[in-house]
């Protein structure tokens, strides 16, 4: 097997590798490079980048914009995370019952995850609209005054939060149910045989050995919901050509990179996006231990 | 994996009667069809928008089922922008995307499931450690790129970038690793080459994998926004999740819902199609993405 050893054998590994690592090292690694010293430049695509050193943050942490869309942002996930990690957690419960139509739910629950978010929001923006949508007359129906949503900075981000929640829902459940059904069977027959109730087996059996799901799941919907981006640049009203009713960090990134051409600028909130990710990831890995049950142990 | 399984939660407990029983049923085929209809009624909204007419779509309340019936939002759409020209651009990106990510993955899956060489872990690490970065730390610089290269408002702006990502090779090297190897080492002693195993053994053998990327390759691409939106922003290739955006884009002005709708059962119709015929690879594939590409 001579192509095993020496020359013959890179020329075998080059072969299989330089498609995806040179195309990974141009589209992928070099713009990362390229993302982080642009982060310390001023550049508006025309004039040639001049090196500003840490200007960029100084202005940023100055900045309104950038501090209104950090805490956009952040109520965001302080609304988001909690409504689709405990919903969802009952929709697995019930994806797992041992009963007729279960795949029907499934199916239907999994429609919005595949389709664009594009067309989710706005789907939602339509049905949010105040005058002519779906939801306020049903809202008036039962007397309550509804807001006008997509008009209102406050009201546009409980919108948004339930289009994400409505999206993401079956998503999150069927990452739940992979975890469901890998406990073992055999923890709620000796329960049963202890007299344990449905509510004591959940409670004591389920939750503690799904942890490690609930885990990963987390994980998951923080980095991806510091992210928020499709449905927050097209579902708020625009106060002018620029500026939505709600805007996040990675609007604010967008915004200023494409509508005011300020490269350097963002980039540099990029990277402190990207930092807040990597921390809060961090510091969720080191608290694992707190509450995650892993059986082995 | 099996998602229809027995159930880990009993029913039927000691201290339950055949009453109880009956309505714990009956609450939780109330809360399954409250669930459908909640998942379902978006979407059938957006579809009767669509065939409603200008005037209708006004009323107040708004009506549920359309009366009368017409397909003019979808003519006038077709009026407004060149319809065939757009669901063409997003087709062909989409199939040009999926085919291209899954052969270049597909062989440096290989290079790293198979082939012993030097450095081959810090390679991979370095793989692993690019899916770990934003999308949004790149979009800039990738247009930046995209503007040098002179790619602006081609196809090959929405094509190219989007084949190398680490993910594809990380899902099909999982696979990879997890056949045995003994087809292999039968194929060696008969004088193969990695080329022919390539395509002979592993390929055929990984088919479930290869399929999972299929679905994700493809649905990703569809239903891209963030770098067409600024990459590819003329007719000739805008794509329908852009061209969509830029139709209802506008001051507080009430926009055409009828033709935005119409726009979006254009765009979410094949998917969900897709979709419902090949449920199984979705679910698997969406699942073991996690993360945002």
């Amino acid at each position: 097997m001579t192509w095993q050893t020496g020359w013959n054998k890179w020329k075998w590994v080059l072969f299989f590798l330089a498609p995806s690592l040179s195309g990974l090292s141009i589209f992928i690694l070099l713009p990362i490079l390229t993302s982080f010293t642009l982060a310390f430049q001023d550049w508006n695509l025309l004039s040639p980048p001049e090196w500003i050193g840490l200007a960029n943050f100084q202005e940023m942490f100055a900045d309104a914009a950038f501090w209104s869309a950090l805490r956009y942002t952040l109520t965001f996930i302080v609304l988001y995370i909690p409504s689709v990690f405990i919903l969802a957690l009952g929709l697995a419960v019930l994806l797992n019952q041992n009963m007729r139509g279960v795949l029907v739910v499934r199916t239907a629950t999994f429609l919005p995850v595949v389709a664009s978010w594009v067309v989710v929001s706005l789907i939602w923006k339509w049905i949010f609209n105040p005058q002519y949508g779906l939801i306020n007359p049903i809202l008036n129906l039962v007397g309550i005054q509804a807001p006008a949503w997509l008009f209102e900075p406050g009201a546009a981000l409980v919108a948004i939060v339930i289009t994400s929640v409505w999206k993401d829902l079956g998503y999150v459940a069927v990452m739940y149910l992979g975890g469901l059904q890998a406990i073992n069977d055999t923890f709620y027959e000796a329960a049963k045989i202890d007299g344990a109730n449905p509510r004591q087996q959940f409670f004591r059996i389920t939750l503690p050995l799904l942890t490690p799901t609930m885990f990963f799941v987390l994980i998951i919907l923080l980095i991806n919901s510091f992210q928020v981006f499709d449905q927050v640049w097209l579902m708020p009203m625009r106060d002018s050509a620029a500026d939505r009713q709600v805007e996040v960090l990675v609007t604010e990134v967008v915004k200023n990179a494409f509508s005011y051409n300020r490269m350097g600028y963002a980039s540099a909130m990029s990277w402190v996006l990207f930092a807040l990710i990597f921390v809060i990831t961090f510091v969720q890995l080191r608290m694992q231990k707190r509450w995650v049950y892993y059986e082995s142990e | 994996m099996n998602l229809s399984r027995s159930p880990s939660l009993p029913i039927r407990t000691n201290t339950s009667t055949p009453a109880r029983i009956s309505v714990r049923r009956v609450l939780l085929y109330a809360v399954m069809i409250a669930l459908v209809a909640i998942m379902v009624i978006p979407f059938a909204w957006m579809l009767s928008t669509s065939l409603k007419a200008q005037q209708y779509i006004l009323e107040t309340p708004p009506r549920l089922f359309p009366n009368p019936l017409t397909m003019e939002s979808y003519t006038g759409l077709a009026e407004r922008i060149d319809l065939a020209r757009v669901v063409f651009n997003s087709g062909f990106v989409a199939i040009a995307t999926t085919i291209g990510q899954i052969v270049i993955s597909a062989m440096a899956a290989y290079a790293f499931a198979r082939l012993q060489w030097r450095g081959r872990n810090l390679v991979f690490t370095l793989y692993l450690a690019t899916m770990m970065v934003p999308s949004v730390v790149m979009v800039i610089p990738q247009f930046i790129l995209i503007r040098q290269l002179g790619w602006v408002n081609t196809y090959t702006a929405l094509i190219v970038p989007s084949l190398f990502n680490a993910f594809g090779t990380f899902l099909l090297r999982q696979s990879f690793l997890g056949l045995p190897k003994d087809f292999e080492e039968a194929a060696f002693v008969d004088g193969a080459n990695p080329f022919t195993i390539f395509f002979r053994i592993m390929l055929p053998l990984n088919m479930p994998a290869i399929a999972t990327l299929t679905v994700l390759s493809f649905m990703g691409s569809w239903n891209s926004y963030l770098f067409p939106l600024f990459v590819a922003r003329k007719e000739e290739v805008i794509t329908l999740p852009v061209a969509l955006g830029v139709l209802q884009a506008g001051p507080r002005a009430l926009t055409e819902w009828n033709l935005v709708m119409a726009g979006a059962v254009i765009t979410v119709l094949p998917i969900l199609i897709v979709y419902l015929l090949a449920q199984k690879w979705f679910v698997q594939g969406v699942v073991s993405s996690g993360i945002k590409g």
